[in-house]
């Protein structure tokens, strides 16, 4: 299989490279310098593509690799894939789902204790130096509040699970009711973020769910509120986010994706009621490679003929 | 001192006294829920006189005392309170109160244990979480600007699938072992005597549940057996990716060890609320990533102040009315 051309479009993992680089021919898109020139040239050899939540598989990057079969995505999320153009051509897809449930829902619980809880905070105000006894600031107890999740899937239902042990009342919304979940539902996002303490998004980004937390969302969650982002920064208006946490209108935000990754708006920077992280959702040693060995594991079923572990084309 | 007695009015001097050596955060918090027809608090830190002297002078009839951390109940204050009967403490910890003598004395104690349990076990979770998962530092590496100059952040380790050590199953144990199993950890634990209603694998000795955990989780009493119970060996047996939490008391922890320990590298990382000497922190800590460190308030929220203002109230209440005490401390 030396000869399959695979070309990965960002880096994303060492042990993910250095296993393709045994399989495959492995081109790393981010090392070329004229990246049309170099498409030009080897376009017939590319039979594979390799994204993730960053850089996947557009209709413009198709439409130039002729023998493309399969694009294999080191993420859950497909919002970087053009699926319809995969569908049309016959192409392949597959993603990495399950492996990394367990992390992402970890995360969300971590991110709504640390925003509700004050951990950041408290640790950046320890290694300031300043504790003095004496010092009784409160934070905001977690046990018991209101957790309303946009979407119940896979991780989704894990946050929900994850919340209940700490006797959180759930409720969601979803496209369709799943009556067979004992959470209650709400039939809109507004309507769900007016009923809860903590809303976090669960989802997946398509055109429906682009900034579904939106002015409105962000108003009915109100000044108590605290939203937790999971998912994908384009599911958050963000400008409306930011200007709402400065001026005090939403409580706090746990947010572990933006809209222009790597850039973050510094308005919250100086903020204590916020929690930042540069998207480590499925951030775990474990996790990661677990991720990695399902992206191997498709490609060679395909180029071996063999049924592909993860499809989702 | 003079002057509060003669701004007390005249139908509240008739009350019984509760004596308060040094303000718990509850009461500075919360004065207004300790309001009481049933007794009135005599304030010893606002008189100028050295402690001794105002006991002798003020508090030979006080058959009843509020104390927290910062006004320990020592044999000696105990002396100078000749008519003492009851000791109460705004916290769930007792380790400041010299309970033998009181067991000696049949002087009651009672606490606020249980009331602090969920903020208790949230807290230790989130810090379990913080470390494995590096939230706080990097949520530092956000704010610093370093995402788009460094690209991603180094990777953390997952929390399910761990083994997951808890030190002292009571009311704090339990609380975060529920919370644990939802992760998917295995729960071990440790504690003075096994619990036959418990599904989780005891073990005798503090020692051999490091050696078969991931994670401890002290949230356990601070007494003459626990102090200093985890030590260096303790912390070799948990081992280089093994990370600790402490919600307790700093003392349970050898500090001086467990620091080397970390800076070191010979444990994978820790997650501190308490200290030995509060709140003097380690200053080898603050350059560390894998630590996650607290000023000593995972308990601190509203509704566990306003419950444990409560229950005080409550335990001043049925004393005062001969009436069975809420939340008294069952001596073993």
């Amino acid at each position: 299989m030396e000869s399959i051309g695979v070309l990965m479009v960002c880096p994303m993992n060492s042990y993910l490279e250095h296993e393709l680089e045994k399989r495959f021919n492995l081109f790393r898109f981010w090392t070329v310098p004229e990246k049309s020139a170099f498409l030009a040239t080897n376009k017939n050899s590319i039979r594979a593509v390799v994204g993730n939540s960053s850089a996947g598989a557009d209709a413009e990057l198709i439409e130039v690799l002729p023998k493309l079969e399969i694009v294999a995505s080191f993420s859950v999320g497909l919002d970087k894939i053009d699926l319809a153009k995969c569908k049309e051509k016959g192409i392949r897809v597959t993603n990495t789902p399950d492996v990394l449930t367990d992390d992402v829902a970890d995360l969300a619980i971590g991110l709504m204790l640390a925003v509700l809880r004050k951990l950041c905070e408290s640790d950046r105000y320890v290694r300031s130096g300043k504790w003095k006894k004496g010092d009784y600031r409160l934070t905001t107890k977690f046990t018991g509040k209101k957790v309303g999740i946009i979407g119940l899937g896979r991780i989704g239902m894990a946050v929900a699970k994850r919340a209940e042990a700490f006797s959180c009342p759930i409720s969601y919304y979803s496209r369709t009711e799943k009556p067979e979940i004992k959470y209650k539902y709400y039939p809109g996002v507004v309507e769900l973020a007016a009923n809860c303490d903590i809303l976090v998004v669960a989802c997946s980004l398509t055109e429906e769910t682009l900034h579904i937390i939106n002015r409105e969302v962000i108003d009915a969650l109100g000044p108590k509120g605290v939203l937790i982002n999971v998912g994908r920064g384009p599911h958050v208006d963000e400008p409306e986010l930011v200007s709402a946490l400065v001026e005090r209108r939403l409580g706090g935000a746990g947010l572990d994706v933006f809209e222009h990754e790597p850039e973050v708006p510094e308005e919250l920077f100086g903020l204590d009621n916020v929690v930042l992280l540069p998207h480590v959702g499925s951030g775990t040693v474990e996790t990661r490679q677990a991720m990695a060995d399902l992206v191997i594991g498709n490609l060679e079923a395909h180029f071996l003929n063999r049924p592909l572990l993860t499809p989702v084309v | 001192m003079e002057n509060h007695q003669e701004r007390s009015d005249h139908r509240s001097q008739d009350l019984p006294q509760v004596l308060v050596i040094k303000p718990p955060p509850v009461l500075t918090l919360f004065e207004d829920k300790f309001i009481s027809s049933k007794f009135q608090l005599l304030k010893a830190w606002e008189s100028t006189l050295p402690l001794d002297q105002f006991l002798t002078n003020y508090a030979g009839s006080v058959r009843a005392v509020l104390c927290s951390g910062a006004s320990p109940i020592t044999a000696d204050i105990i002396r100078l309170l000749p008519s003492l009967q009851l000791v109460i403490t705004a916290s769930a910890g007792v380790n400041h109160i010299d309970l033998t003598e009181c067991r000696r004395l049949g002087i009651a104690v009672t606490n606020a244990a249980g009331v602090f349990s969920d903020d208790g076990a949230d807290a230790a979770v989130g810090l379990l979480i913080d470390v494995l998962r590096k939230v706080s530092a990097a949520d530092r590496y956000v704010r610093n600007g370093l995402w788009p100059v460094k690209g991603d952040y180094a990777l953390g380790s997952k929390l399910g699938g761990k083994r997951v050590g808890v030190v002292g199953l009571g009311g704090f144990g339990s609380a975060v072992a529920k919370r644990l199993e939802a992760f998917g950890c295995t729960v071990l634990y440790n504690s003075r005597t096994q619990k036959p209603s418990v599904p989780y694998p005891f073990y005798s000795t503090v020692l051999e549940l490091a050696a078969d955990s991931d994670s401890l989780i002290i949230c356990c009493g601070l007494t003459a057996e626990t102090r200093h119970m985890i030590n260096r060996e303790v912390l070799l047996a948990l081992g280089k990716q093994g990370v600790i939490v402490n919600i307790a008391r700093g003392a349970i922890i050898n500090e001086k060890e467990m620091v080397e320990c970390l800076v070191r590298g010979e444990i994978g990382g820790a997650g501190l609320d308490v200290f030995e000497n509060e709140p003097n922190v380690p200053e080898e800590l603050f350059g560390l990533d894998n630590v996650v460190l607290s000023p000593h308030r995972v308990v601190f929220t509203p509704e566990s102040f306003v419950a444990a203002s409560e229950l005080v109230v409550g335990n001043l209440e049925a004393f005062f009315s001969n009436k069975p005490l809420l939340s008294p401390v069952i001596y073993e």
